[in-house]
């Protein structure tokens, strides 16, 4: 374990830790990794970290972060270990391929890598560096931009582990993968995970990665996602977010789609002290589909910061997102979501949509939606809404005998259930159903899906206060 | 049932209601006409309880009781109905969890048992034949989606799903052509009980043709000029609003 040192800017901070546990941090690396994350390490010294100048980070600060003395577990392996007597998902009718990663590790029952009879592989990226190394490099580090102050360069300068998939052409898998992110550390800790998907011609999957945190302790963790969808390939990603108050989380998702593919994201956060997603679609061949959807439901001091960008670089794409959020308290939310349409890019469909309900005077939002053009024969369109609920609905509800506190429950599950709605994946989508109308009702626990018994700890419930609006 | 006395209404420092008064006494129909802007719906939704008006002087009470000291949740239960001129439309709410929350409410109120799910479908099955809705509402969203005669007839239905004492109807004619005007004065005129009063809204005579009233008003820069039996809609029908605006004194305005 090595700790962070004081008085020094973040930037000193993270490239001494690299340089100091140089050695360890590579152990697994192809050459062309090590070469990657030393052209990273550069990019840290010329760019930094994102302050409130960076494009995107205006609204969201990573300053208080980086004040936290974090811990780093570089040597830790992968490993085998029985994650049930830890963890167990309980949304019991949901048929997964289920992995987990335990602070950012990859952690298995029986081999680090598992080859499906239908050709696909599912494991640890840092044994698939080992086994497919010309695999590996031939896609990592490609959707990355390490020349911009973000994340991306960071995580690629420390990820060790991560997820590895492969769908050969024309596969379709059947069950959904669910990737469980779980932080369970005594100490603060920072985490960076790193995982590459990449779907030959034809091929099929649902991706469903839920991120809890088993501690009420400090944890920092960044994730990059590089997933590449070759002709007709069709990814349904999720990102499912349950997090304690003391949790800070940033997800970096890079998609690249080929001809005719399709992609349908949804970001669920229910819960989490500080979270800032990242979207970046590239619809690179003409007449792909990505459809992005988002739902957030804060309240104390959380923050939540969804950043998309949707690039149209081919003719015929289509893009639609929807995000909205329900903030409580002092909750905030950024959501700035760009879309570009290239000039090549003629005949684009582009939507994009953001409404936010402020349940107090303290809660904020902050929309940014940016569009640019240069196609001349495109359809965009962008809407951003921050507010409270329809007086004229609520009186309709109540001139019917509802009180208004079952009125303001009716109309917040309706706002949410658009998005809800959704999911295609049944028993997910009824659980997500269950936990909002939870959620709404102040009911829902980071500590329900935790069976760690902390007693210790009182359990930490969340309440949307409905009856505050 | 329904007593208004001397009721001053404004919005925003304007008057829409002045010196108003009613007499709503069990098994009566009163309908309260007048031209565009006169204070009919103001009427409504004060009755009903919508808190954007100012009441600043006058008494409603309904069955004894002072409305005006009620929530529009309480008057519903105390038995209260308002058919909306332009009924909300509120996607991602069920008319079925809708109108079972607000039956239930109402029971829960007068100290009743819920409807079980069961008795709730028959129930709402038996009133859909009423105001001949044919399309399966347990899957529906309140009012989304729904055509002008739809929302009015989803309305009558409403009022018969929750039986209420008084049902104030707001220009329910309006938008509906007259297959649907009849089907909705079916509704309304088979739910009439002696115990129970209906107010009916509107600008034209027409629907009172279905609907028979015992009283007529006419509503004029807030107040009532001039009321009568069913025959004065008649009057009105044939010879317009400007004679009771001269009758009673009342200068043109723009």
């Amino acid at each position: 374990m090595s700790n962070l040192t004081e008085n020094m800017t973040a930037e000193q901070m993270m490239i001494n830790t690299f340089s100091d546990n140089f050695d360890a941090i590579t152990s697994s690396d192809t050459q062309a990794i090590t070469l990657l994350r030393q052209r990273a390490i550069e990019s840290l010294k010329k760019n930094g970290l994102p302050d409130d100048d960076t494009e995107n980070w205006r609204f969201t600060s990573l300053d208080p972060l980086f004040n936290t003395p974090f811990k780093f577990d570089f040597s830790n392996k992968s490993r085998p270990f029985d994650i049930s007597k830890i963890f167990s998902c309980d949304i019991y009718d949901l048929d997964t391929f289920s992995i987990t990663l335990l602070n950012g590790w990859y952690v298995y029952q029986n081999a680090p890598l598992t080859t499906l009879s239908n050709g696909t592989i599912i494991g640890s990226l840092s044994k698939a560096m080992e086994v497919y190394p010309e695999l590996i490099d031939k896609y990592i580090g490609t959707l990355t931009d390490l020349e911009q102050p973000g994340l991306s360069a960071l995580n690629t300068a420390f990820f060790q582990d991560g997820i590895f998939i492969y769908v050969p052409e024309g596969v379709e898998v059947e069950k959904p993968i669910q990737v469980i992110n779980i932080i369970d550390s005594e100490d603060p800790v920072m985490v960076h995970a790193r995982h590459l998907v990449i779907q030959e011609k034809n091929s099929k999957l649902t991706l469903v990665h839920c991120d809890h945190s088993l501690t009420h302790n400090i944890s920092f963790t960044s994730s990059v996602t590089e997933s590449f969808l070759e002709k007709r390939a069709h990814q349904e990603f999720y990102k499912i977010q349950n997090k304690g108050p003391n949790s800070a989380v940033i997800n970096n998702a890079f998609f690249r789609q080929k001809h005719l593919s399709n992609l349908v994201t949804h970001a669920l956060i229910l819960n989490g002290g500080f979270t800032k997603n990242m979207v970046n679609v590239a619809l690179q061949e003409s007449q792909t589909k990505a459809e992005l959807n988002g739902l957030y439901m804060v309240d104390s001091n959380q923050h939540v910061d969804n950043q998309i960008f949707v690039d149209h670089i081919a003719p015929e794409c289509e893009s639609e997102q929807l995000y909205k959020g329900i903030l409580d308290d002092e909750a905030t939310a950024v959501f700035s979501g760009k879309i570009m349409v290239r000039k090549e890019a003629q005949k684009t469909l582009a939507y994009q949509n953001n409404k936010n309900i402020l349940l107090t005077d303290d809660a904020k939002a902050n929309t940014q939606p940016q569009l640019e053009i240069y196609a001349d024969d495109v359809k965009c369109s962008h809407g951003a809404t921050v507010g409270q609920l329809d007086p004229e609905a609520m009186f309709y509800l109540r001139s019917r005998g509802l009180n208004p506190k079952t009125a303001r429950q009716l109309l917040l599950y309706a706002f949410a259930r658009e998005i809800v709605q959704r999911i295609s994946i049944e028993p997910l989508r009824e659980r997500i159903d269950h936990m909002i109308d939870k959620r709404l009702k102040g009911e829902l626990s980071i500590c329900d899906q935790c069976v760690l018994h902390c007693n210790s700890k009182e359990p930490t419930v969340f309440n949307i206060d409905v009856s505050k609006l | 049932m329904l007593s208004i006395k001397n009721l001053r209404v404004s919005i925003q420092d304007k008057i829409i209601l002045k010196d108003f008064n009613l007499e709503v006494k069990q098994g009566e129909v009163h309908a309260i006409m007048g031209p565009n802007g006169t204070g009919k719906s103001t009427l409504a939704s004060v009755i009903a309880g919508k808190d954007m008006f100012d009441v600043e002087e006058g008494e409603i009470t309904f069955l004894g009781k002072d409305l005006l000291e009620m929530d529009p949740e309480i008057r519903a239960r105390e038995g209260i109905f308002l058919g909306f001129q332009y009924p909300v439309e509120i996607p991602g709410v069920s008319m079925a969890v809708f109108l079972r929350t607000a039956i239930n409410e109402k029971r829960k109120y007068h100290g009743l048992e819920p409807l079980s799910g069961a008795e709730f479908l028959k129930l709402m099955e038996k009133r859909k034949n009423l105001v001949e809705i044919h399309s399966k509402l347990t899957n529906r969203s309140v009012n989304e989606g729904f055509s002008g005669g739809e929302k009015k007839k989803n309305e009558i239905f409403q009022m018969a799903m929750l039986e209420p004492r008084l049902a104030i109807l707001d220009e329910t004619d309006s938008g509906l052509d007259i297959d649907a005007l009849k089907v909705v004065a079916h509704g309304v005129n088979t739910l009439r009980k002696p115990e129970n009063a209906t107010i009916v809204i509107t600008h034209y005579q027409r629907l009172l043709e279905y609907i028979i009233p015992d009283f007529v008003h006419v509503l004029f820069d807030g107040r009532i000029v001039k009321s009568g039996g069913k025959e004065l809609a008649i009057e009105l029908e044939e010879k317009g609003y400007d004679w009771v605006r001269k009758e009673a004194g009342i200068e043109e305005t723009l």
